[in-house]
């Protein structure tokens, strides 16, 4: 290998880079366990399409938008359809540029993913397939520049480990923009619209939780320190967060739910996400417990209201990212990270850099995202009629179902398809 | 008395629960069946094997009236499960001989008249 690559920091990169990658069929098991049967293909194919759609898009303009240069707002387009994206090692890392552009990618896939559990159970197939691309571009790899890549965040010192601004508050805070401009689906408030499998929405979450160690383990593109240290809070922190969220459980309904835990796993892995490789571990314990509380109470509060923000992924990601980023400004320890203290250890101006971070990332993603699909609106019909919300986006969007038993289904030939007079009663 | 069967499409079932509530009519039962009833529009494909589904899911609604409800029942049902398509479903009401209610053993008419504690 050419000079500068580190060959132990490349093998773990590669691996981490399929962790991640792992995490967007989880997300899909997890979102489709959370919908009724009849939108269980479509649920989960939208975490599908994130993958191939992000990755397309990110291949021609998004990887460099968010890492070629130093633009306050924006990258340059020099790496644009992978220009120059070779063995060479990655500024900064001592992987292969190409390791990091796919890493990287698998980042932009997931949070694009993310949104989807806004508008699942009424949004039409293709509008997604338009807004994934477009949003990949516009919102994802606008932030991922602030965050990661020489924006005015990073460079102006706010500490975002593994993506608390572009992954996390960017996911939450559009998925309500979405919510809001797609609109409730028809039976929300008025009929209960439960889970129809509480066993695919745990294994989801663990599946998630399995990821999320590739995800903030590999953020420091090494086998460092930080990367280590991020990878052991990425055990801590969310343990924290379920024993709160039974707690918290028990408090209101006297048990302590599966569905809620399953929740509880993905709001700890998120808090920790920026802060991973920034504070202690006896911190990013106290940060998933700390954490549980604003995140349940968005979820109590949420479903309270008109709006239909259907999986709670404001509640989740933007909530939890929010907190997560402002933590860092509290307790961050050079002794634990060798590059900031928090206020807590003498450094105020720390604070006020994370600050910067949670009020400029929520209101760029929700503005972006809301104007985006009100133009996508203008050209073409977001949500299905309500007749095929009633039938399910499965049979409607896909032409499958996901239980389908085949009793008194009749076999079409390929010659059949234009006769399709089969022996039975005609009604008309 | 006469029971009321009502075979309805799965995504009206709760519109037909609601106007069953709102009718007053309190005891019945509801259960999932595959039914045909001359619609064939719903073609799947899996893989290379396209299909066309004959049987459609449907829920089907058991009522037991006396005869001063078989209106409002039929009504209700009609009511809940009318989206104006082929596959909107069918009620039946079949004569009904005898009914007892098996905590207290009231037959018949006192069977099926809710209780009103």
């Amino acid at each position: 290998m050419s000079g500068g690559i580190d060959t132990g920091d490349t093998a773990w990169m590669l691996i981490a880079t399929a962790l991640v990658l792992l995490m967007t069929p989880a997300l899909g098991l997890f979102y489709a366990g959370l919908v009724r049967s009849k939108n269980v293909l479509n649920t989960f194919m939208m975490s599908i399409a994130a993958i191939a759609v992000a990755t397309i898009t990110w291949a021609a303009v998004g990887y460099s938008l968010a890492f070629d240069g130093d633009g306050a707002l924006i990258g340059g387009l020099g790496n644009a359809f992978m220009q120059g994206v070779d063995f060479a090692p990655r500024e900064g890392t001592t992987i292969p540029e190409l390791v990091f552009f796919a890493f990287q990618a698998t980042f932009c896939i997931i949070t694009t993913a993310l949104i989807s559990g806004a508008v699942v159970e009424r949004m039409r197939f293709a509008p997604f397939l338009v807004f994934s691309a477009l949003w990949s571009v516009l919102v994802y790899a606008v932030l991922a520049h602030w965050a990661f890549g020489g924006g005015w965040l990073i460079a102006g010192g706010t500490l975002d480990f593994a993506g608390g601004v572009p992954v996390e508050m960017a996911s939450g805070f559009s998925a309500l923009a979405a919510a809001l401009v797609v609109g409730a689906r028809k039976d929300y408030g008025r009929q209960a619209l439960l889970p129809h499998n509480a066993v695919f929405v745990l294994l989801g979450a663990g599946l998630l939780w399995f990821g999320w160690f590739g995800f903030n383990g590999g953020s420091g593109f090494s086998t460092g320190q930080g990367s280590v240290l991020a990878f052991t809070n990425t055990l801590l922190c969310p343990a924290a967060t379920l024993v709160v969220w039974f707690g918290l459980d028990l408090m209101r309904g006297r048990k302590v739910t599966a569905i809620g835990a399953a929740t509880a796993i993905i709001v700890g892995c998120v808090l920790i996400t920026p802060a991973g490789g920034y504070v202690s571990p006896g911190w990013a314990m106290l940060l998933g417990a700390l954490g549980a509380i604003p995140s349940y109470g968005i979820i109590v509060w949420r479903t309270r209201t008109r709006v239909d923000e259907t999986l709670d992924v404001l509640a989740a990601h933007g909530t939890a990212g929010f907190f997560g980023i402002l933590f860092i400004g509290f307790f961050a320890q050079e002794a634990w990270n060798g590059v900031s203290d928090g206020l807590f250890y003498g450094n105020a101006a720390q604070l006020w850099d994370q600050v910067l971070a949670v009020l400029a990332a929520p209101a760029y993603a929700f503005v972006a995202t809301f104007v985006l699909l009100k133009v996508i609106g203008a050209v073409m019909p977001l949500r299905a009629t309500d007749r095929e919300e009633a039938m399910g986006m499965d049979v409607v969007q896909h032409g499958e179902e996901a239980y389908v038993t085949g009793e008194g289904a009749i076999l079409l030939l390929p010659d059949d398809h234009e006769k399709v007079a089969v022996p039975v009663a005609d009604p008309g | 008395m006469k029971l009321v069967i009502g075979i309805v499409r799965p995504e009206q079932a709760n519109q037909v629960l609601e106007a069953l509530y709102r009718a007053e009519v309190r005891g019945f039962s509801m259960s999932r069946v595959q039914g045909h009833g001359g619609e064939m529009d719903r073609v799947e494909t899996y893989r290379g094997t396209t299909v066309q589904m004959g049987l459609s899911e449907k829920m089907r609604f058991e009522v037991a009236v006396s005869d001063d409800f078989v209106d409002k029942t039929v009504q209700a049902l009609c009511e809940g499960g009318r989206t104006g398509e082929v596959g909107d479903g069918k009620i039946f009401v079949v004569p009904l001989d005898h009914a007892v209610r098996i905590r207290t053993g009231d037959s018949d008419e006192g069977a099926v008249t809710p209780v009103s504690k």
